[in-house]
């Protein structure tokens, strides 16, 4: 009832979401792997089946300009990126959320910088994971639709923008069964935009974007952390909401046979689903093996991946991260190393780093990775680089 | 046409932009934004405005200038950004469309003002400039040049004129102030086949407030550039940036002309145009100049110059108005 089941991309996907949000204003600028979300929002747009004002701008920079000023005017406002787009746009990016506006960005993970490079990893969001934006990171074509609907609803409870997360190519190409909401279940769980205050109210003029010193500065940036320390609850709140319509989960992070396991990978995004198809062919062999998919990335659930951690009989992880932080380690790795700096007794955890570039991950790779974990072969003192070759 | 008494009523009047800013005293840039929100008429006005002497002397939070909404978001996107606001308003004016916002706006027509100095317009926003003026919104771009990035201590900009010595492009033994002629953005600007574009100065501010006048009722992107001489920088003597500009227009340095749908009109014609040395020797930017026979040479270049662009100018007139 009140659904229908269609074959998309992870991108079109985010592109039937963004035509039920129907946005105010959206903002787009074509990049690879993101193109086809705003081909197809185009294609609405061509047809009439949003009310958007659709901005084709010039660069990256200016459809995160254009978004800025479109919520600031009071509307909701959308863009999407990848990569190179995201990296230049990056100064805009900050200024989103300084100046505390809830705009949804759809960002298709790909490799950022030299050799250029096309294909999926995490570097492109990892290099602006700490700028306060909440990313929440999507494994199926599915996730990347109700993702968008609730990253809307989130980020206007919160007054932060959110950057919703899918994989290059892997996601945003390959077609699923999306179950899409019926039009009036989504509206109505998207509700009307009350926005705070608006430039268009002239009557009540405001100045958004003054000059702060060393006087002001500080507390402001003290708010935004406030208002980001209840986004755990919230997300958790709204994704109830929109669970009672869906009849899907919206938890934090997801556990897929965890509670039993010997051996644990922590991994975000589509490599989950292939962990997943790994786990349950171990476990027809009485291999005790299990995940937890990294979800909501920022804020980082510390917290609660502490103490979901502590529960496990498994001491035993592996952390696979699609993305290198150079010079350091890397970026779900060491989030997961303070999350367990909670714990009373410390896990044993190796360090992962898989599929830069578009590199595949194989299910025997990841199967490794489990037996590894199993039969105690964990290096702690050293990263391990699966699928290189040396 | 408004009186010189009446348009001087109207900017004490005004709120926009009310006084007390941070400004430096006898800086350029206050009478030239007031005197276009002046010629707004009946409309609410939107403004936003690039990163730059303006925004900071405006708004140190929790202190702000404006009277009108306003918003800075970065030095390089003061155009799309109101791009953005307006199009959230176009959003809002559509049939379809309900809200507790639509609500407030549905009696008012609003206008969107873009204030930026020259390096937000002819260096760093030019392509953002670029883009908005292209996809045809409907704005009004004013860039108050003071051929520098004076905010950050006079570094040269493309707009810093031939000659001029900046701190990024000092006189010294080798090299002896910038080496380059200035951008011409109206051209760059015309070349987007806008419906208006015009330069105007702040010491004619019945010409600036005629032709902004006349653009708040021109649907579309428009673009006033407007000379700001910065008294920090150019180092003249207190009390004379209105003489310096008024100089500029006199020598032909800086002509006041407008050009309606492709059509060039100037709107002043000096009947013995004042030879350039005047203008410069009143600043210290130009003084490098007068010291040596290279300088002179220098010289001579930025008034063969100015003549060579003062007859383009003329035969643009006389061609686009057979």
């Amino acid at each position: 009832m009140g659904k229908k089941m269609l074959a998309l991309t992870g991108a079109h996907a985010v592109a039937e979401a963004m035509r039920q949000i129907n946005p105010g204003v959206v903002s787009i600028f074509p990049i690879t792997p993101q193109t086809p979300i705003v081909e197809k929002f185009s294609e609405f747009y061509a047809n009439g089946l949003v009310d958007t004002e659709l901005i084709r701008a010039e660069s990256e920079h200016s459809a995160m300009s254009i978004a800025i000023g479109a919520e600031a005017a009071g509307v909701r406002a959308m863009t999407a990126t990848s990569s190179q787009g995201l990296a230049f746009m990056w100064e805009v990016v900050s200024t989103a959320v300084g100046l505390r506006l809830p705009i949804v960005m759809s960002v298709v993970n790909r490799y950022v910088g030299a050799p250029i490079n096309i294909h999926c990893d995490h570097s492109d969001s990892m290099y602006c994971r700490d700028l306060g934006w909440i990313q929440i990171f999507c494994e199926t074509n599915q996730e990347c639709y109700e993702n968008t609907l609730l990253a809307v609803r989130l980020a206007e409870k919160v007054n932060l923008p959110v950057m919703v997360l899918q994989d290059g190519f892997i996601t945003s190409h390959c077609v699923e069964n999306v179950e899409i909401l019926e039009d009036k279940l989504a509206k109505d769980f998207l509700g009307e935009y009350k926005p705070k205050f608006s430039l268009l109210d002239t009557d009540k003029p405001v100045a958004i974007g003054p000059i702060e010193l060393q006087d002001y500065l500080f507390e402001t940036q003290y708010q935004a952390v406030e208002s980001s320390m209840q986004v755990i609850y919230e997300y958790s709140k709204i994704g109830k909401e929109l669970s009672s319509i869906t009849n899907n989960k919206y938890d934090i992070f997801e556990s897929y046979e965890l509670d039993d396991a010997d051996a644990v990978i922590i991994v975000s995004s589509s490599t989950a689903g292939t962990v997943k198809s790994v786990i349950d062919r171990m476990r027809k062999e009485n291999k005790k093996v299990g995940l937890l998919k990294i979800k909501l990335y920022r804020p980082f659930p510390y917290k609660e991946i502490a103490e979901a951690l502590n529960k496990l009989n498994s001491k035993h992880f592996a952390v696979m991260d699609r993305a290198i932080s150079k010079g350091a380690l890397p970026p779900l790795y060491t989030d997961i190393l303070s999350s367990c700096f909670m714990l009373s007794k410390r896990p044993k955890i190796q360090s992962i780093v898989f599929g830069l570039g578009g590199r595949e991950i194989t299910e025997k790779e990841i199967e490794n990775i489990f037996n590894n974990l199993l039969n105690n072969k964990i290096n702690e003192n050293e990263i391990e680089y699966v699928g290189l070759r040396k | 046409m408004i009186t010189i008494k009446d348009l001087a009523l109207k900017i004490k009047n005004q709120e926009s932009l009310i006084s007390g800013g941070r400004w430096c005293a006898g800086c350029s840039f206050p009478p030239i934004i007031r005197t276009v929100l002046a010629a707004k008429g009946d409309n609410d006005v939107i403004v936003t405005n690039a990163t730059g002497c303006l925004e900071v002397t405006s708004t140190i939070y929790p202190y702000n200038a404006w009277g009108i909404p306003y918003m800075h978001n970065a030095f390089e996107n003061s155009a799309p950004t109101l791009n953005g606001i307006e199009e959230a308003y176009n959003y809002l004016k559509k049939d379809n469309v309900k809200s507790e916002l639509k609500d407030k706006i549905k009696n008012k027509n609003i206008k969107f003002v873009a204030f930026s100095g020259d390096g937000g317009t002819y260096d760093i926003g030019l392509q953002a400039l670029s883009g908005a003026m292209e996809r045809g919104h409907d704005f009004l771009y004013v860039c108050y040049d003071n051929g520098a990035y004076m905010n950050t201590g006079n570094q040269r900009s493309s707009a810093t004129p031939f000659g001029a010595s900046s701190s990024t492009s000092p006189d010294g033994k080798v090299h002896h102030g910038k080496e380059e002629q200035r951008k011409d953005l109206i051209k760059i600007a015309l070349a987007h086949n806008i419906k208006y574009v015009a330069q105007a100065s702040v010491y004619n501010l019945v010409d600036l407030y005629n032709k902004a006048e006349k653009v708040f009722a021109i649907n579309g992107p428009k673009l006033i550039l407007v000379f700001s001489p910065c008294i920090a920088n150019w180092q003249f003597q207190e009390g004379e940036a209105i003489s310096v500009a008024k100089l500029a227009t006199e020598t032909n340095f800086w002509p006041l002309f407008e050009v309606e749908n492709g059509k060039y009109k100037i709107n002043f014609k000096p009947a013995e145009r004042k030879p350039i040395e005047e203008f410069l020797k009143m600043q210290n930017r130009f003084r490098h100049l007068f010291k040596d026979k290279e300088g002179r040479e220098i010289i001579k270049k930025i008034q063969e110059n100015i003549d060579i662009e003062w007859q383009k100018l003329l035969d643009l007139e006389n061609f686009t108005n057979k």
